[in-house]
């Protein structure tokens, strides 16, 4: 019965069972643990981040490595983008702390385990190379982070947008399903690679492939959170607890950008015309309604949910130009892709940094998002209004901060590709973005304090989020090493 | 040639003294925040010095260059150097600084420390902009020098100081956007470089360049200002404190004009060439128009402000002019507006640090109470209208010559607008100095302390030294303006 089993190579996959390893270890040892601030939970959760962190740099070779039957691929985009996904989730649980000692009901064991079955999910998706594996990560994700909205169970905005983003999020797996069964009638595989094979032999049902391929997208924008697939971001970014928004507005932007890769690039490159199109559309809109509506918030977790629409409308762009058609015959431009890994790696260091700050800025018993928290921030810790003002001006794509490097090379793949317009309607679409970053430095700087209430922040966490301000101006001074390792995770992955 | 980087140190030195300024932290220092600005200052300044004594005056190519590589994923290099064109700036800019720390050493008595950073970082990022020779480097500090200033406004401004700051902001913002596309094609076009040298040379068809002109101009209109995108300027000035004032009318203004010469004369020469009846209309209605603006303002400053709007009016029309003698005559007026203008906002800071007013009505007879201070206003008041033996004749004398070689009717438009611009210096002049002592405030004033004294007179040298022998000022630019002019001479189309 077993006569034709072959062990597969588990090698490739080691920061993946480490992880899944741990967290149920934790949830066990978690039993044991009668310590309301679950201290040993959270060492024994970081312990385990950095772990996965060292296993995956041990297991860096360069090379793309498939394993369980090619469902499972290995290669160095995907290693970049892990690391940074560990360090990601270390320091938004790092920012978490004491948000969530302070508070009863997120500070259960599930908490820290469900952080690390999402962080599962995300290196999941991110390694996936066959269309059940982008689902089974992008569902031990999603129903990781459901769960974790809900957790506060006694606020009904946490309810709501608990309840909201369920149903959103079952809808779009549901579309991104259908486009997946689309797909395997027209070419008879799920397999990502062997998809683009059957393609590019030819003889493939085109209008079965295209209408597959529209719900493949819609499922997608709806993960990214692009205009039209964007309503659910503002209302769950508010109504979850902070902690949780951190979560669920830096990290799983890494995995998004992953899974868009391998879907659109490594496996329906021949329908680039077709994906491109819809793309830049779903790019454009999002700018213009995530920078247009960012303005008339007053509520900063709302206000970051739409910047957030923008900068992903944004980081579709370096993936839109990604293939040039030469006579007839596509060239991948890896430029352009590793422009968009730039750009998203850059937006989740700045906005780990903008939630992070809300975290520390609120304690037991009260909430630090609306802008006019911040009113006088500067009088009240000059540093922190400091960082702040850098994460803004990153944010609204200021040099010398990266912020601006990350457009910059994005734009300039646009503009390689003689897309011109697209980079004017860019630009243009930045300029009122400026107008509600420069509004949060207004508060901090030109306002009173409206409230004299000394910070108490701890020291660790001072460091830490004084080490990620400066990583926002380091990266805008010296970009090159970043961009480099971006381009070269690309050109050794496509 | 001198083997120490002097053009990284005229730039890191300020910022890194601004940094240093930063740190003494709250106002409980601010004796020493001061004193170490002073001195951050004044050694920012003597670096330059070697800059004019090391010229060689022959030589109309760049000088003092330095050329790292910086980010070699764009092949964008840390290139920098000075010709004649822009030498002068980097030493006006020191100097202005040193006038400003000194302008605000018993007025602000709010976030001491923040205060003199600001200008001092300010100082070192438009020293980065007259030496880059790479167009992102350029672009970097252009940009990166809207923060300084937007804060300084908006921090220590006048009531409508958030209005102002954020229209500075964003009309930069704007036109500069628009420059980074524009020079992003250009990378393109020239096959991957950012130098601007490079792009001196490369070869356009009209239609782009004439493209890249209209971006060129916004930008640098805006920066400028030109009409019809002066607007911000009368805002920014009335709003910002003296500090703020005298560097935006000094160096501010000369960014957007020193961008002409760099940019859009020598890389687009035949769009420059087919648009030059546009840019010569519109610096005469800021020259014509402008002046009348200015003559009906009730407040000193906003009076000034229009008039700087005419001066610079004066300095493109001398930029199309395409002659030696207009451009240099320009040149001569940028800085002698420079010191004048400088000046005069300083002047009006006198009087409202004293009486709180910038309202003409509110004064009158201060000659009375401040004789030295009025003999010394009298001087710039006079050198603001163009009178012979002041720098302000030199530039606009020279203007006006060379606008007769073009076209007699502009000269005589440019020429009867000094009557303007002596009517609504002098006629301001003679109801805020002479009649009678106007009410009790002004009787009260007491003549300019010694601080106040030092600058105004360290001012009127340079004034009149530049009126009376402006000789050492023209010389240095000979070379590089015939370089320019060469490039200008020749069509880039093939």
């Amino acid at each position: 019965m077993f006569a034709n089993f072959v062990v597969p190579d588990l090698l490739p996959a080691a920061p993946e069972i480490f992880l899944a390893f741990m967290a149920l270890a934790i949830l066990m040892i978690d039993l044991t643990v009668k310590d309301g601030r679950r201290t040993l939970t959270f060492i024994l959760t970081q312990l385990t981040l950095i772990g996965c962190a060292v296993i995956q740099a041990y297991t860096i070779n360069g090379e793309v490595t498939y394993t369980f039957s090619n469902m499972f691929v290995d290669d160095l985009m995907a290693d970049v983008l892990k690391i940074f996904l560990y360090m990601t989730v270390v320091t938004v649980l790092f920012y978490s702390r004491a948000y969530v000692t302070d508070r009863e009901a997120l500070s259960k064991g599930e908490y820290y385990v469900l952080a690390l079955f999402a962080t599962l999910g995300m290196m999941v998706m991110i390694s996936a190379n066959h269309f059940l594996t982008v689902y089974v990560g992008l569902e031990l994700l999603s129903l990781s982070l459901y769960a974790m909205v809900a957790m506060n169970r006694d606020s009904v905005a946490s309810t709501e947008s608990a309840m909201k983003y369920f149903v959103l999020g079952a809808l779009a797996s549901g579309l991104l399903l259908y486009g997946m069964s689309m797909i395997y009638g027209a070419t008879g595989t799920l397999e990502i690679t062997a998809i683009q094979e059957r393609l590019a032999a030819g003889a493939v049902n085109k209008s079965v492939l295209v209408f597959g391929l529209v719900f493949l997208v819609s499922g997608l924008a709806f993960k990214l959170g692009v205009v039209p697939f964007h309503m659910w971001i503002p209302d769950v970014y508010h109504g979850a607890p902070t902690s949780v928004t951190l979560l669920i507005g830096s990290a799983p932007k890494l995995a998004a950008f992953a899974i868009t890769m391998r879907l659109l690039v490594s496996g329906l490159i021949s329908m680039a015309p077709d994906w491109q199109g819809m793309l830049t559309i779903l790019a454009v809109l999002s700018m213009a309604i995530g920078n247009l509506a960012a303005i008339a918030q007053t509520n900063l977790k709302r206000m970051l949910a739409y910047s957030a629409i923008s900068h992903m409308g944004f980081m579709l762009l370096g993936i839109v130009t990604g293939i040039v058609s030469v006579d007839g015959r596509f060239a991948l431009n890896p430029f352009a892709y590793s422009s968009s890994m730039f750009y998203v790696i850059s937006y989740v260091m700045m906005t780990t940094g903008a939630f992070g700050m809300i975290l520390l800025m609120s304690r037991a018993g009260f909430e630090a998002d609306e802008l006019d928290d911040y009113k006088g921030l500067n009088k009240r810790h000059p540093w922190f209004a400091a960082i702040m003002l850098m994460l803004m001006f990153s944010m609204a794509g200021v040099p010398f901060f990266v912020g601006f490097f990350a457009k910059f090379s994005v734009l300039q793949a646009v503009v390689a590709t003689n897309n011109i317009w697209l980079a004017i309607v860019a630009v243009l679409f930045s300029l009122i973005g400026a107008f509600y970053y420069l509004r949060v430095v207004k508060l901090m700087y030109f306002d009173a304090p409206a409230d004299d209430a000394p910070l108490v922040i701890p020291t660790s966490m001072n460091l830490l989020m004084s080490a990620n301000g400066l990583a926002v101006a380091f990266f805008g001074i010296f970009p090159q090493s970043l961009m480099e390792l971006c381009g070269v995770a690309l050109t050794r992955s496509l | 040639m001198s083997t120490y980087p002097l053009l990284s140190l005229a730039i890191w030195i300020p910022i890194v003294a601004g940094l240093i300024v930063l740190a003494t932290g709250n106002d409980r220092n601010a004796p020493l925040a001061r004193i170490l600005a002073l001195v951050g200052a004044v050694v920012s300044f003597l670096v330059t010095i070697p800059l004019w004594s090391g010229f060689d005056i022959a030589n109309g190519g760049m000088q003092f260059v330095e050329l790292k590589s910086w980010i070699p994923s764009f092949n964008i290099n840390y290139h920098l150097g000075v010709d004649g064109i822009s030498m002068l700036f980097v030493i006006l800019n020191a100097f202005i600084t040193i006038i400003v720390v000194a302008a605000g050493w018993e007025v602000i008595q709010n976030k001491v420390a923040q205060y003199n950073a600001a200008f001092l970082i300010m100082s070192g990022l438009m020293n980065g902009i007259f030496t880059s020779l790479d167009g992102i480097l350029f672009y970097v500090f252009f940009e990166a020098s809207l923060i300084p200033l937007y804060l300084i406004i908006g921090v220590w401004g006048g009531p409508k100081r958030v209005y102002a700051a954020f229209k500075f902001f964003l009309y930069t913002l704007f036109g500069s956007l628009l420059f980074l596309v524009a020079q992003m094609y250009l990378f393109v076009q020239s096959g991957g470089s950012f130098s601007i040298l490079d792009w001196h040379k490369l070869p356009l068809e009209m239609g782009p360049q004439i493209w890249i002109f209209l971006a060129f101009l916004i930008a640098f209109a805006v920066k400028v200002p030109m009409w019809p995108v002066h607007t911000w300027l009368p805002d920014a000035h009335v709003e910002a404190p003296t500090g703020g004032s005298i560097v935006l009318a000094a160096i501010g203004l000369k960014l957007g004009a020193y961008g002409f010469l760099r940019f859009s004369l020598p890389i687009v020469p035949d769009a420059a060439h087919q648009l030059s009846g546009l840019v010569v209309a519109l610096s005469l209605i800021a020259v014509v128009y402008i002046g009348f603006v200015a003559l009906v303002q009730s407040d000193m400053k906003k009076l000034v402000a229009y008039s700087s709007i005419a001066h610079m009016g004066f300095v493109t029309l001398g930029f199309f002019m395409f002659s030696a003698m207009g451009i240099e005559g320009a040149l001569v007026q940028m800085v002698s507006h420079g010191f004048v203008s400088g000046a005069m906002f300083f002047c009006i800071g006198v009087m409202y640090d004293r009486v709180h007013s910038r309202q003409i009505a509110d004064y009158g007879g201060v000659v009375n109470t401040m004789p030295k201070f009025a003999a010394l206003f009298m001087l710039f008041s006079m050198a603001n209208a163009g009178l012979p033996a002041t720098s302000g004749f030199v530039g606009e004398f020279m203007i006006i010559l060379g606008a007769v070689k073009f076209n007699f009717w502009v000269a005589f438009a440019a020429a009867s607008s000094m009557v303007v611009g002596a009517a609504y210096t002098l006629w301001m002049y003679k109801r805020v100095i002479f009649g009678d002592v106007a009410n009790e405030h002004v009787a009260e004033l007491s003549d300019v302390n010694k601080r106040e004294f030092a600058i105004l007179a360290v001012l009127a040298i340079c004034t009149l030294w530049m009126g009376l022998y402006p000789q050492p000022f023209t010389e240095v630019m000979h070379a590089s303006v015939n370089d320019l002019l060469h490039h200008v001479a020749n069509s880039k189309i093939q």
